[in-house]
């Protein structure tokens, strides 16, 4: 086998200085009953690294990459260009096949590059300090709600009705256990009346911008009548170019911001890995979840990062930790900033502009098909329209002809009637005018 | 010595003079002008580095204010700006900073830093996988949902459980999964059981996790042979336990003989069995979790399977279930239908029987990881799996019988597996800690091992060198850690005291970071303190 590097000979003399007859000794404290023999594992036996990569790569043909065609969805994960030089950094042998910094004399490379993502991310959603990164957006914005009813000592959490419906499940399978999570009614392409719902057991309010739905919140209202009501508000960012162009959290009263960084630095791959982005205010620094990458100096003065903080953590305070996390998403947090490096502040203003002019014109251009109509009319990257019929079996159809041209919103919100003929299409740089007509004529062939 | 912000020393002048009584054993530093030495680059901070330029090519395109709603972004963000090649050095210089796997042996317990193929990186960028969106339609990933299912078999048949949720995305994000499964269970029965008892030498994640899903913690003492107190555990057990958390392996590098024995007394008392599987590496091919009594356990698809840790991550913490938790298995859901195969998304549109707890996070899981984590199952196969845990258990214990004479091996009678636990006894009197003693492995060319973990012995110090290495590898690195135990125990203490002397940074002042935490770059620099 190519990856173990011992030989019989070798084994043989090892065996001999531990004093072993066979390596079964040394499995001596398994009962004999559960020591089972080769023949009972049904599997297949080793194969070379030239059948193994056919056999993947049949299996990876099997499906249609969005490079593939004209593409346009979106709902919280956006195929994005990413440069090559990220793709190359972060297989590094040194970045790559690094664990988490614990010995941080040997891992200032890591360290030096959570501190500075830390930074990004603070700069990016206008707060004042971001953690290491979290699992993903949904995991983020779970912690956040996590985090609010730790800091007001309260249980309720309210949910938007533009916070992606993935999202809400999964704040309400962890935070449902502190109190009582709600979600306001969906209302495609407009903000409801969230305030109206704020009282004074209410922990925090979690509103997405732009929406599920594409549509660009304004958030400040909601954030002061939030505080009128001593309740925090966490802000859900999905599309995180769309910072580059928007009003970031931060400027807008929001105390916990929760986003996924997916769109910056790393591929879709399928819904995972990705990386959450976090951030808060200071005063609110020892109720936050996950890794904190410090500046410090060694003994001789130099400057070094460590990680910090850590009487947060599970592994220092078990049961009595802000959270169990413990891995994160190191490697996708390093491709997210070396892509921010790369971008930096004129690359990314630019990036979002393209984004959205891009989109704009392809709103333009639907409008031109018979029974289609545009619902959000204020948006970043992403957009929902409404078909004169169920939109699912019209993305099927789609598929068939070589489009893949969106998420129906009945995927996401299966038992919502209203939603059943709403699309909702992402537009980002890669997207080509030619894309746009594939898209136009092939609906106009099918509605 | 005065410092530059950039870390660098500020004068000639002053480095050559600056010994520290710690570093009298080495020769003084020859200074040099730039700063840096030889390979070894000192690097600032991206922030300090742009200078307004940018590192890609982008159109510059107006946009109107008619579709932002009012909220264009009024300040800037503050982002500098760079060229390619100067953010491809920054990223490269730091990347020097860091030990690695392919650089080295890593023996950091409990962790299973193993190889990490390359063809698994290259599977993960089929574009079919790596450029595939989780909401395409599922016409349009039919292979992607036969790689989760050839997945799922590979890991129901070597635990030999029958069911296994995809979603979590980490370790303790599966054990949050699995409990959150126990917790639906109970429930379902209705039931209310408050307690779940967790043995002393669990990782912390355990507790956490145990917290973090409403349950309250009781902890098991661990019997002095290292293994979890079987009896003072029955005893503990009753009507309010939901569950026990196990690891087995334990922390301690140990089989827990008499978990089928455990797993009985936990059943009956109407309780659930979860097994910590950070330890699986030890025992794939060989045991299967679901013939020990077990119903839950997660498996880190990053250590077992080798998906790399990248850092501090990302992982994937996929977990088995028996058939009495099976049900309570998260959203999505995969299935096989006469269109192929389909994920149910939706938790009131799910098969006859499924009784969902509700959804661990958006989409499907770590595909990421699951491309590489099949990859590195198809290449090993059943026969390479079960080689590659023999091969680590065998290499931990070569370790163990090559060290026990010179450092203190507190459960060195009998074999141990996947890792081997030493303390700090060897060291008393010698003024040499644990933590000097792994600092010193630094300027040896070695990660340490885990140090101080498990809880339950003084001082601990957790090897796991993996399958992975060479005999010539093992032999040198106990032949270095020998040595330095030898040394310690002479008196010859000069090496230890304040090591690292020979890595990018020496030891770091881990309270002031913590007392005063600067956590981001600032643009108006505030000066380091100068005491």
């Amino acid at each position: 086998m190519r990856y173990l590097p011992l030989t019989t000979d070798d084994r043989r003399a090892m065996l001999g200085r531990i004093g072993a007859p066979d390596v079964d000794t040394l499995f001596r404290d398994v009962p004999k009953s559960a020591l089972i023999p080769l023949s009972a594992i049904d599997l297949p036996d080793t194969q070379g690294e030239l059948e193994v990569e056919r056999a993947m790569s049949k299996l990876a043909a099997k499906n249609v990459a969005a490079g593939a065609a004209p593409f346009f969805c979106g709902a919280g994960a956006y195929k994005h260009h990413v440069p090559s030089a990220v793709d190359h950094l972060i297989q590094r042998s040194e970045f790559l096949t690094s664990y988490t910094p614990y010995q941080p004399e040997i891992a200032q490379g890591t360290l030096q590059y959570l501190f500075e993502f830390q930074t990004q991310v603070a700069l990016l959603t206008g707060m004042e300090v971001a953690n290491a990164s979290l699992y993903d957006g949904s995991t983020a914005t779970a912690e956040a709600v996590l985090m609010a009813q730790r800091i007001t000592k309260r249980g309720k959490a309210i949910l938007s009705g533009g916070l992606h419906p993935h999202y809400a499940e999964t704040v309400e399978t962890v935070a449902s256990l502190a109190g009582a999570v709600s979600r306001s009614p969906v209302t495609p392409g407009s903000a409801e009346d969230i305030i109206s719902l704020i009282d004074e057991e209410t922990a925090c309010v979690v509103v997405q911008s732009p929406d599920v739905f594409g549509l660009i919140r304004n958030l400040r209202p909601i954030a002061d009548a939030a505080h009128a009501k001593g309740a925090l508000l966490v802000a859900v960012v999905t599309e995180v170019v769309s910072l580059g162009l928007l009003e970031p959290p931060g400027a807008q009263g929001a105390d916990i911001v929760a986003a996924e960084g997916q769109s910056i630095g790393n591929g879709l791959n399928f819904g995972g890995p990705y990386v959450g982005l976090f951030a808060t205010r200071e005063k609110f620094l020892r109720q936050m979840p996950g890794r904190l990458c410090g500046e410090t100096v060694d003994v001789e003065g130099r400057r070094g990062y460590v990680l910090t903080l850590s009487t947060r953590e599970q592994h220092i305070r078990r049961e009595k930790a802000t959270s169990n996390i413990c891995t994160n998403s190191g490697l996708c947090c390093l491709a997210f900033t070396i892509h921010l490096s790369l971008l930096g502040e004129e690359g990314l203003t630019r990036l979002a502009r393209i984004n959205h002019a891009k989109a704009s014109a392809l709103a333009d251009k639907l409008v031109s098909v018979p029974g289609v109509e545009v619902l959000t009319s204020a948006f970043f990257n992403e957009f929902t329209v409404k078909l004169p019929k169920p939109a699912a079996p019209v993305v099927e159809a789609l598929a068939a002809k070589g489009v893949i041209a969106g998420v129906p919103a009945s995927r996401l919100l299966p038992r919502d009637k209203g939603c059943d003929n709403l699309l909702i299409l992402a537009v980002t740089e890669t997207n080509t005018d030619d894309d746009f007509d594939a898209l136009v004529g092939a609906l106009k062939e099918i509605l | 010595m005065s410092m530059n912000n950039q870390g660098r020393p500020s004068s000639v002048d002053q480095i050559s003079v600056d010994k520290g009584d710690a570093g009298e054993a080495f020769p003084a530093s020859i200074a040099t002008i730039s700063g840096d030495r030889g390979l070894d680059h000192e690097e600032a901070l991206i922030f300090e580095l742009g200078h307004g330029a940018v590192g890609v090519d982008l159109a510059d395109v107006n946009v109107g204010e008619a579709r932002l709603g009012g909220m264009r972004r009024k300040a800037a963000i503050g982002l500098p700006g760079l060229s390619e090649p100067e953010v491809i050095r920054h990223y490269v210089r730091l990347s020097r900073k860091n030990y690695a796997i392919d650089s080295g042996l890593y023996p950091l317990g409990s962790c299973t830093m193993k190889h990490n193929p390359r063809l698994n990186e290259k599977v993960a960028r089929l574009p079919g996988f790596g450029d595939l969106h989780p909401l395409a339609p599922q016409s349009t990933t039919q292979g992607a949902l036969e790689l989760i299912s050839q997945l799922m078999n590979w890991l129901t048949t070597l635990t030999g459980m029958p069911a296994v949720a995809m979603s979590p995305k980490a370790g303790a994000h599966g054990e949050l999964c699995g409990l959150l499964a126990i917790r639906a269970a109970i429930a379902a029965r209705g039931e209310t059981r408050p307690r779940i008892l967790v043995p002393q030498s669990a990782h912390g994640t355990n507790p956490a996790t145990a917290a973090f899903a409403g349950f309250t913690v009781d902890e098991v003492p661990a019997k002095p042979n290292g293994h979890v107190d079987a009896a003072a555990l029955k005893a503990k057990l009753g009507p309010d336990v939901a569950a026990i958390m196990l690891t087995n392996p334990n922390t301690c590098g140990l089989f827990e003989g008499e978990i089928i024995d455990i797993a009985k007394a936990v059943h009956e008392a109407g309780a659930y069995f979860y097994c910590d599987g950070a330890n699986f590496n030890a025992i794939a091919g060989k045991v299967r979790p679901g013939d020990l009594g077990i119903d839950a356990m997660h498996i880190n698809l990053h250590k077992t399977f080798s998906t790399p840790h990248g850092g501090g991550g990302p992982g994937a913490g996929p977990v088995v279930l028996s058939e009495r938790l099976a049900a309570f298995a998260p959203v999505p859901l995969l299935v096989a239908d006469d269109k192929g195969l389909r994920l149910i998304e939706d938790m009131e549109a799910v098969p006859q029987g499924a009784k969902p707890f509700g959804r661990m996070c958006a989409f499907h899981g770590q595909m990421g990881m699951f491309t590489r984590a099949l990859t590195y199952m198809l290449s090993h196969g059943r026969d390479g799996v079960r080689q590659a845990s023999e091969d680590a258990v065998l290499s931990a214990n070569y370790i163990l019988a090559s060290l026990k004479d010179v450092m203190s091996a507190p459960y060195g009678d009998g074999p141990c597996m996947h890792e081997a636990l030493f303390d700090d006894s060897f060291l008393e009197g010698t003024g040499v800690t644990t933590l000097d003693f792994a600092k010193a492995m630094i300027d040896e060319g070695y990660h340490p091992m885990t140090m101080y973990f498990p809880l339950v012995v003084h001082g601990a110090m957790l090897i796991e060198p993996t399958e992975s290495e060479s005999k010539a590898s093992l032999d040198r690195f106990i032949h270095v850690l020998r040595t330095l135990a030898l040394e310690a125990r002479a008196g010859k203490t000069q090496r230890f005291a304040g090591a690292p002397h020979l890595a990018p940074r020496r030891r770091l002042d881990e309270t002031a970071a913590a007392r005063k935490p600067v956590l981001r770059w600032k643009p108006d620099p505030v000066p380091v303190a100068a005491e």
